[in-house]
């Protein structure tokens, strides 16, 4: 007989068994050791059915292809810069996909960017060994300019993003800060400096009660208290950054 | 003839035991876990790029772990800071009594740094350090297929106990063996098994057995710490 042996949204810790029998289906961050299936993180236990899903609450970031990230310049070699995307590898930004213009063999790439730069820019290519090229072709791809940065753990990014983008589309619309959230964890944000304060908290808000329900109302009450309630012309305003976040 | 304990505790008792996952915030993960007046404070970094690069395991990952005492952590005299024989070797073997299960398949070419810090000692600091990393590498977010639960157990003259303090373990009155055992405990596998001193078979299988007997308990805390953390917000 198969059994669950958690509720759905309960914690986990590794090694913790989830469920016994052969009729639940382990995926990823699981494994079956038997008949049982048992979490291999500590993390949140979903059931979808007859198929059981682990959402880690912690860890590192895993560079995967097609993902947006804020990444920090570390490096300059002769074709490209060598970035930090805040994961156990480093990344190089390719000098032809960071800029259309024609360089000059030799010039110095600090005009474009230099160390400690921010630039947000798209995965391009992963490899086996996790060599990992970065581009700036895209649609919002850019150096961020000024502003602050802050990390949080990448696990939650898609918390913070939400449904189509609607949780950060919402403090952008009570705050008036432009926010750009990385996949790798870091999030970008400039507006006046009380705004910019006031969506860090927030952010820091979504981040420690990420797991639990209700949270999109939770911070709309939170961000209404701070700032007051939107009025219409805020609220039918779309978000039109040059950004599109992606889930 | 050890018939009391100095501390007063059954043979088959553990000290008081605490732990406390996340007490470093610029670590990856990290764990506290306090025996009886040994505390092991444990702090993982990674995975992240490994040099010097003669290092790497283009396969795997690799975990990389640092015993270290604080030069006021011992029984008054000072200890000497820095890597010593034993230090290295404590180093290592909590190392190999974690790799089993770990896995950092899916980091090659990377390491995972755990640092192991005692700011007081007494007895059994290899198992409380195995425990308190264990604890950080899942806050670390690490794939694991369980916890490790550690613990020493050994002889005191004519007595099988648990968990000896430093006291024991410096018994002077007749032999003493003290037998560090590490646990994966979903599967009841051994990962680390030193000993220092004597002890017959039957013992050493009789003490191994006692052992086995309050890991239970060790791990419902090492697991209770864990999910507080992230329960912490409601």
């Amino acid at each position: 007989m198969s059994q669950l042996l958690v509720q759905e949204k309960e914690i986990v810790v590794p090694g913790e068994t989830i469920a016994e029998g052969m009729d639940y289906i382990p995926s990823k961050g699981m494994y079956r050791s038997g008949e049982q299936v048992k979490s291999a993180h500590v993390g949140l236990v979903y059931i979808e059915g007859k198929v059981l899903k682990l959402v880690p609450l912690s860890g590192r970031y895993l560079p995967k292809r097609g993902d947006s990230v804020i990444a920090k310049v570390t490096d300059i070699t002769m074709n490209g810069w060598i970035m930090d995307i805040n994961s156990a590898y480093s990344a190089m930004l390719p000098l032809k996909d960071a800029t259309p213009e024609y360089v000059e063999k030799g010039a110095d790439l600090t005009k474009y960017f230099t160390f400690g730069d921010l630039v947000f820019c798209k995965i391009s290519n992963v490899t086996s060994q996790n060599l990992v090229d970065l581009s700036l072709r895209g649609p919002g791809l850019r150096k961020l300019n000024g502003g602050r940065a802050l990390k949080i753990a990448p696990s939650k990014v898609p918390r913070l993003v939400g449904k189509q983008g609607s949780m950060v589309s919402m403090i952008k619309k009570y705050t008036q800060c432009q926010i750009i959230v990385g996949q790798n964890g870091l999030v970008w944000l400039q507006g006046e400096p009380e705004q910019e304060l006031l969506t860090i908290d927030t952010i820091r808000l979504v981040e420690q009660r990420s797991h639990l329900s209700g949270l999109t109302d939770y911070i709309s009450n939170y961000l209404a208290e701070k700032c007051g309630p939107l009025s219409d012309e805020q609220h039918n305003e779309q978000v039109n950054d040059d950004v599109q976040e992606t889930i | 003839m050890y018939k009391k304990r100095f501390d007063g505790r059954a043979f088959n008792e553990l000290r008081p035991i605490s732990a406390k996952a996340g007490i470093i915030k610029r670590a990856d993960g990290s764990a506290m876990f306090k025996i009886g007046d040994t505390i092991a404070y444990a702090a993982v970094y990674g995975p992240r790029d490994l040099y010097p690069k003669f290092l790497k395991d283009p396969e795997k990952g690799i975990l990389r772990c640092n015993y270290n005492m604080m030069p006021f952590s011992g029984s008054g005299d000072r200890v000497r800071p820095g890597p010593s024989r034993r230090s290295r070797e404590l180093s290592l073997v909590i190392e190999k009594a974690l790799l089993p299960v770990v896995d950092l398949s899916d980091f090659p070419n990377s390491v995972v740094d755990v640092f192991i810090e005692y700011p007081q000692t007494d007895a059994g600091s290899r198992c409380a350090g195995i425990c308190a990393a264990a604890m950080a590498l899942a806050d670390a977010g690490i794939a694991m297929k369980d916890l490790v639960v550690a613990v020493s157990v050994g002889r005191v003259d004519d007595q099988l106990v648990v968990d000896l303090n430093y006291d024991e373990e410096a018994y002077e009155d007749g032999p003493v063996a003290d037998i560090p055992v590490a646990m994966i405990p979903s599967t009841g596998e051994i990962s680390l098994l030193q000993m220092d001193g004597e002890v017959s078979k039957e013992d050493l299988l009789r003490a191994i057995g006692m052992m086995k007997e309050v890991a239970g308990k060790i791990y419902d805390v090492q697991k209770a710490a864990l999910k507080e953390k992230y329960t912490k917000g409601e």
